[in-house]
Order: C-alpha cells, then sequence, then structure tokens
C-alpha cells in the first residue's frame, strides 16, 4: 500500500540549535543578535513557502533486491545490501520541503543576502530531515497497527548516496515508488527535484541488525560519522 | 579614523549601507580604484577571514561581511574595469555532478571574491565537460571542486584526468575540497591542492597562481 502524507509548516519547525549546528555554530553558543536575527527570518520565511509531503511504499525483499541493485553501480558490500535480507520488513520513502523553499534560497542567493540565504537553506535542511523522521514515525506507527512485534526492535532509514548505496539506486527506487505524486522528480543525474528532498528505504528489524562496523572500504574517506550518531540515537530509544 | 580605515570596518560589521556610502565618498574624493579595493574592502575581508579561521565569529558573520564588500564593489567595479585593473585570477567553482551540497562551495566563493578573484559559480551537480569547458571558454586558471559525499568524490578525478586528456594540465589547476575529501585523496587524484576550509582553500589558490 501506498500512502501519501501531507504535513503543515509547524509540523516541521526548524530547532535553533539543529539550523546553527548547520551553520557549524555550536549548541549553546553566545551568537550575536544580528544572527539571532537572521535566523527568525528564515524561520519565518521557511514557515511561509514550506510544502512539506511524503510518500511511503511498503516493499517484498525480492522487490527490494532489484531496486538497490539499481544499475549496478553500489559497493561491493554496504549495510543495506548487507542488511536488508535479514530485516522483518521494507518500505520506501520520498519527502520533500517542496519547490517553493529552494526558490527563496536561490532568489536570495542571487540578491547577494548570503547570510540569510545559508541560514534559510540550513532551516530547509533541518526541516527536510525531521519530514523524514515524521514518516518513519508513521512507519512504525502502521507497523504496531499491524502488529509487528519484533524483539528490541529497531527502524532506520538509508538513502542512496551514502555508506556505498550509489546515487544511481535513485532511479529504480523512483520507478518503483514514483515520488512525482509528491511533485519530486530525478535529474539525469540521480539529484532530486527539489533539491531539498529525502529518499530511500526503511528498514525494520532487531535493532541489533543494525549495527554494523565502519569497516567498510568507503568507511575510511568519511569523516563525517554521521551513521554512528544515528545508531547512538536508535540504541539510546 | 581615515575613510578606508572606515570602509574596513563597515566590511568587518557587516554593514552593506555603510560600505556603499564610505565607498561613494571616497570615489568622489578622488582615491584610486585600486587603493579603495585593497585598503578598504579586501582589507576588511582579511580581517573577517583571520577572525572565521580563529573561531572569533561564525559563518553568517562572514556571509554579511560579504554581503556589505558586495555593496562596495557594486559601485567600484565599472572603475576598475575602466582603469584595467585585473583581478587576481579567474576560478571557476562547483559542487561535483551528482553533489547538491554547496553551502561550503557557497562560502570558498565568497572569499575567492573578497580575496580579490573572479570567481564563475557554475552552482551543484556540474558534469565533469560543464567545468572543464566553462574554464577554456571564460580562460580561467583555477577549478575549485566540492563534494560532501563519499560516493561523488570520484568526479572530482574524472575532472583531473579530462584536464588532462584535453592538455590542460599545468595551465588549468586543480583545488578539491569537502567533508569527506583529505589532502591524500587530492594526491591520489592528481588534484593541485587541497582546500580544508573556505580560508585554507583561497590560500592554496593564492599559492597555486603565485599571487602573494
Amino acid at each position: 500500500m501506498t500512502e501519501i502524507i501531507e504535513f503543515t509548516a509547524s509540523d516541521v519547525r526548524p530547532e535553533r540549535d539543529a539550523v546553527f549546528e548547520n551553520q557549524g555554530i555550536p549548541p549553546g553558543a553566545a551568537v550575536s543578535s544580528q544572527i539571532a536575527r537572521l535566523y527568525g527570518q528564515a524561520s519565518a520565511i521557511l514557515a511561509r513557502t514550506v510544502a512539506p509531503a511524503g510518500i511511503l511504499s511498503e516493499i517484498s525483499k525480492s522487490d527490494f533486491a532489484t531496486v538497490y541493485r539499481g544499475e549496478g553501480r553500489n559497493e561491493e558490500n554496504t549495510p543495506v545490501g548487507d542488511i536488508f535480507d535479514r530485516a522483518d520488513r521494507l518500505a520506501l520513502f520520498t519527502i520533500t520541503v517542496g519547490a517553493e523553499t529552494g526558490a527563496e534560497i536561490a532568489r536570495r542567493f542571487e540578491a547577494n543576502d548570503f547570510a540569510l540565504a545559508c541560514m534559510l537553506d540550513s532551516a530547509a535542511s533541518v526541516a527536510a530531515e525531521t519530514i523524514a523522521d515524521l514518516v518513519e514515525q508513521r512507519y512504525r506507527e502502521s507497523l504496531a497497527e499491524d502488529d509487528w512485534q519484533a524483539d528490541n526492535a529497531g527502524v532506520l532509514r538509508y538513502s542512496p548516496g551514502y555508506c556505498g548505496w550509489h546515487i544511481s539506486g535513485q532511479k529504480k527506487l523512483f520507478e518503483f515508488l514514483q515520488p512525482e505524486r509528491i511533485g519530486v522528480t530525478l535529474r539525469e543525474s540521480y539529484l532530486m527535484e527539489p533539491l531539498k528532498s529525502v529518499s530511500g528505504v526503511i528498514v525494520a528489524g532487531p535493532r541489533e541488525l543494525h549495527n554494523f562496523p565502519i569497516t567498510y572500504g568507503f568507511c575510511k574517506h568519511c569523516d563525517t560519522r554521521s551513521c554512528r550518531q544515528r545508531l547512538r540515537a536508535l540504541f539510546a530509544k | 579614523m581615515d575613510l578606508l580605515a572606515e570602509l574596513a570596518k563597515g566590511v568587518i560589521d557587516g554593514n552593506d549601507q555603510k560600505v556603499a556610502r564610505v565607498t561613494q565618498q571616497v570615489i568622489e574624493q578622488g582615491t584610486s580604484p585600486k587603493s579603495i579595493l585593497d585598503d578598504g574592502l579586501i582589507a576588511g575581508m582579511n580581517v573577517v577571514g583571520e577572525r572565521f579561521r580563529v573561531h572569533d565569529i561564525f559563518l553568517p558573520d562572514v556571509l554579511m561581511a560579504a554581503r556589505a564588500m558586495y555593496a562596495g564593489m557594486d559601485l567600484l567595479k565599472p572603475l576598475l574595469i575602466k582603469e584595467g585593473i585585473p583581478s587576481l585570477g579567474k576560478v571557476v567553482i562547483g559542487s561535483v555532478q551528482g553533489d547538491l551540497h554547496d553551502i561550503g562551495k557557497n562560502l570558498v566563493g565568497i572569499m575567492l571574491k573578497g580575496a580579490g578573484f573572479e570567481v564563475i559559480d557554475l552552482g551543484n551537480d556540474v558534469p565533469p565537460e560543464t567545468m572543464v569547458q566553462t574554464a577554456q571558454e571564460q580562460d580561467a586558471t583555477v577549478i575549485g571542486m566540492s563534494a560532501l559525499l563519499t560516493t561523488t568524490m570520484p568526479v572530482m578525478g574524472e575532472v583531473v584526468d579530462l584536464i588532462d586528456r584535453k592538455g590542460l594540465k599545468g595551465q588549468l589547476k586543480t583545488i578539491v575540497g569537502g567533508a569527506p575529501v583529505t589532502a591524500d585523496f587530492a594526491r591520489k587524484i592528481g588534484a593541485d591542492a587541497h582546500g580544508f576550509d573556505a580560508a585554507n582553500a583561497v590560500d592554496q589558490v593564492k599559492k597555486l597562481l603565485n599571487v602573494k
């Protein structure tokens, strides 16, 4: 079953610390009144322009194997490739903040209003992750409605372009999910329009399933280690 | 405080209205455009760059200073062109094909302009051919590439290879940067330089072009 979910601007209002962190400002740091004002302006513009939506569809393991194989450009071993066959349930998703926020960011850059453009860009990125969180939460709820239970259950999302899943995997994902229904299209380079969109697979199963080591070949090029933050958050639940 | 120092302070404070007003004043006083640029606008941006480097200020402060500098540059540019004063060099920048992350790349572009370079920003998701072709058409001497994804980093190598295949190695330099990009990776793909942050990228471009 495919579900299209619409959200309101207030559902995705970005937290100040998260936006600042995106700008390289540590949480709780003292900032000038100018920066505080920029955050207020960016939040107001985002609230006016955001059109948050998501699409979610369960997928069988065999269908996902086809989606994941994509154009055959993935790394040989990846976390998603290693775990999806052991998952209990899988769902594809795409979310977007909508086109207008991106257009507004571009207009601000064009007008040399760099600081506001960047603050709005960061706010929109945080909003996109919030929408993805909400869709993941919606999937958790639907699993609960189906009486799905796992010992120490863990539900986590993974996206093409990260952790060895080549971005060209978007092509098959789009063929299966058809996120055009919420206004998201794919460029030839496999990036999404609007840019502030997120897609991927939500993997549900025992929590330990997601506890992969950072010894994959591509890990040595990765300084962000954002997977560790995600795992810490998952295991803190 | 003399007017050029006042101008620099306006940039440091991110006060675009003040910078526009003082730039107009010094132009009317007959101060040379080169001096207004070097001793006012760029002097101010240099202070901002240094403060950012030592974490005394944050990214939005730099961007507000850049906007202020551009307010002065808008008035100054016609005079610089009229007097035939060249920029420090022309740099083509972009986030590589498949990568949409561009905050870091934008900051590099802004700081390069602030240092006196001419910057052609191709945006994000830029194919290798477009980068090299634009550099050739625009007579640029440096291509700056940014990537935030480990899966898009190899595209940087494709650009370096394309430059090589076109016989442009040596005359068209490359600098790479972005969160997962290391100096070791830059060496491996044959890039000429690696910028570990925006301020360092400006220093590296200066080195590549022998600018003091």
